[in-house]
């Protein structure tokens, strides 16, 4: 495999991981714009346990997503009584506060970033990665992915089911924050080197908008938004220059022609053949 | 079953529900009839812990569940289908279905009690695995209904279920609530504004009135009863001293 398609591929890895760290929360009704700062939490943690313990990777990663789920827990119960637009404003300051804190922070290097030793390649990433997704898609296939789902849609409904709300809005909070976390760890490992200046809001706007691209109805959005996110612009390099505006034409023409993201549970269902009579009288007439 | 004393429901400087008292015994059907702003959605939310109670007393089965959060009241088979049908219509027919047993303790008769509602309601049935937001307004009230009645209510709650349905569905929808009733003893308690209609279903009914109850009694003396039109509706001069 050529250095090029690996480098490529490992992007194309770490940005699934983060989609999904986005996904969680979003599914639950929660704008979290602050997945970079989960992200730099997990990233710096792992780094420095894996320097300095000696710990290998493939735990010291796991321990990253850990302790960025111990802070998403501790934030979200204060950060998830806003709403909204507040909310978006609350986690986009959470995650600038976690960056400039790192700045800052001299035993991790600062503003000079933080060289890391341990260093994994693709095959452990796609590991990781594989793992990520096939939790989310466990969890998804549990009733949990329709308690979700009516948080998502009615909370007031989902209260009057007997459904704790807070708790599954907190919940898909905490397990976002972990994902990134553990997004954050395999970044660091690969490249050998962490800056938190990299972690800044345009990263988070970014992973959201994987997610809005690919759908947000469905376990397969985040998969597929990353996916067109990281390749697409790759696909573009013949034509040099204008390649982003290319990327930004399409984005902004998929988005006016489905605003609810590519792909949507009903979508899913159809492909699985699953059609009742009614759907096909529909399409009949 | 259901001893509501003395209720009080404020949402800031509005006195939604001033001291109601009421009862419902098991196996009954109860009726709650008001105008618009009667407080009868407002005693509904304080009864489901949607709204928290100023003062009063809620009891069920003999306990205080005044200050219970609502999962706790769901758990214990207190269960309210709420006004507008309020599906989730990202869901499926199924999964709506489903989530209505969230709270059961006792999940094990889950599957067999949805295939009894598909059987009464093959429409349902044949949409199952459909998004819920296919089905016609009479389909998404058999559909709320339905995800009610799985989290195995001891007492059943309606708010407005005929609103915004034909006058052929909402015979049907009331035909359904007294056949649960004489079928399983389900105790209801049925929000109503289609006084005609509720009053032929229910055993008693208290009339509501800017947040205060102005009567009580069985269907036959409130029927006879020439005040129970103007309560229905609402007397205006009453309700301007309250805007203003």
């Amino acid at each position: 495999m050529s250095g090029y398609l690996e480098g490529v591929l490992v992007l194309l890895a770490i940005n699934i991981v983060y989609a999904y760290a986005a996904f969680l929360p979003i599914a639950a009704g929660q704008l979290n714009l602050g997945i970079a700062g989960f992200a730099v939490i997990g990233g710096y943690f792992s780094a420095f346990v894996s320097n300095q313990l000696a710990v290998s990777p493939l735990l010291a990663i796991p321990l990253g997503g850990a302790v960025a789920g111990l802070v998403g827990l501790a934030v979200a119960v204060p950060v998830l009584r806003t709403r909204g637009i507040y909310l978006a404003l609350a986690t986009f300051a959470l995650g600038e506060m976690v960056r400039a804190g790192i700045l800052n922070l001299e035993v991790v290097g600062g503003a000079a970033g933080y060289p890391v030793t341990a260093f994994i390649r693709l095959p452990t990433i796609a590991l990781f990665t594989l793992g990520v997704v096939g939790l989310v898609w466990l969890l998804f296939s549990t009733r949990f992915g329709i308690a979700i789902t009516a948080v998502h849609d009615d909370e007031r409904v989902a209260d009057l089911m007997g459904l704790n709300v807070r708790a599954f809005q907190v919940a898909a909070f905490t397990m976002g924050s972990a994902i990134a976390g553990i997004g954050g760890g395999l970044y660091a490992h690969h490249f050998s080197y962490i800056e938190a200046q990299y972690f800044s809001i345009s990263l988070s706007i970014s992973i959201v908008l994987y997610v809005l691209f690919g759908g947000t109805q469905s376990v397969l959005g985040p998969l597929l938004g990353a996916t067109v996110f990281t390749l697409l612009p790759e696909l573009l390099r013949g034509s040099a220059q204008w390649r982003y505006v290319i990327f930004a034409a399409i984005l902004i023409v998929v988005m006016v022609v489905r605003p609810q993201g590519l792909v949507t549970g009903t979508q899913i269902r159809r492909l699985l053949g699953l059609r009742s009579e009614f759907d096909r009288k529909e399409q009949a007439t | 079953m259901l001893e509501v004393n003395d209720l009080h429901v404020r949402y800031g400087r509005v006195h939604a529900v001033r001291g109601v008292s009421l009862k419902v015994a098991a196996g009954e059907i109860v009726a709650v009839l008001g105008a618009n702003g009667a407080g009868k959605s407002s005693l509904l939310k304080a009864l489901m812990g949607l709204e928290p109670a100023d003062s009063g007393s809620i009891k069920l089965d003999g306990g205080d569940i005044t200050r219970w959060p609502t999962s706790r009241r769901v758990r214990e088979r207190l269960v309210l289908v709420p006004e507008g049908r309020r599906i989730v219509t990202s869901l499926t027919v199924h999964e709506n279905l489903l989530m209505g047993a969230f709270a059961r303790k006792d999940t094990r008769t889950v599957d067999a009690e949805i295939d009894a509602i598909y059987a009464r309601f093959p429409n349902l049935a044949a949409r199952r695995q459909l998004p819920a937001s296919v089905l016609s307004g009479g389909e998404q009230q058999m559909l709320a209904i339905g995800r009610g009645l799985l989290a195995d209510p001891k007492l059943m709650m309606l708010d407005e279920p005929s609103l915004g349905l034909s006058p052929l569905l909402t015979r049907t929808v009331f035909a359904l609530i007294a056949e649960l009733n004489r079928q399983r003893g389900l105790a209801i308690l049925l929000v109503e504004q289609n006084t005609h209609m509720a009053l032929e279903l229910a055993n008693r009914a208290y009339v509501l009135e800017l947040g205060s109850k102005v009567m009580e009694g069985a269907p036959s003396d409130l029927r006879d009863d020439p005040s129970l039109r103007d309560a229905y509706l609402g007397r205006a001069e009453k309700r301007k001293t309250v805007a203003g």
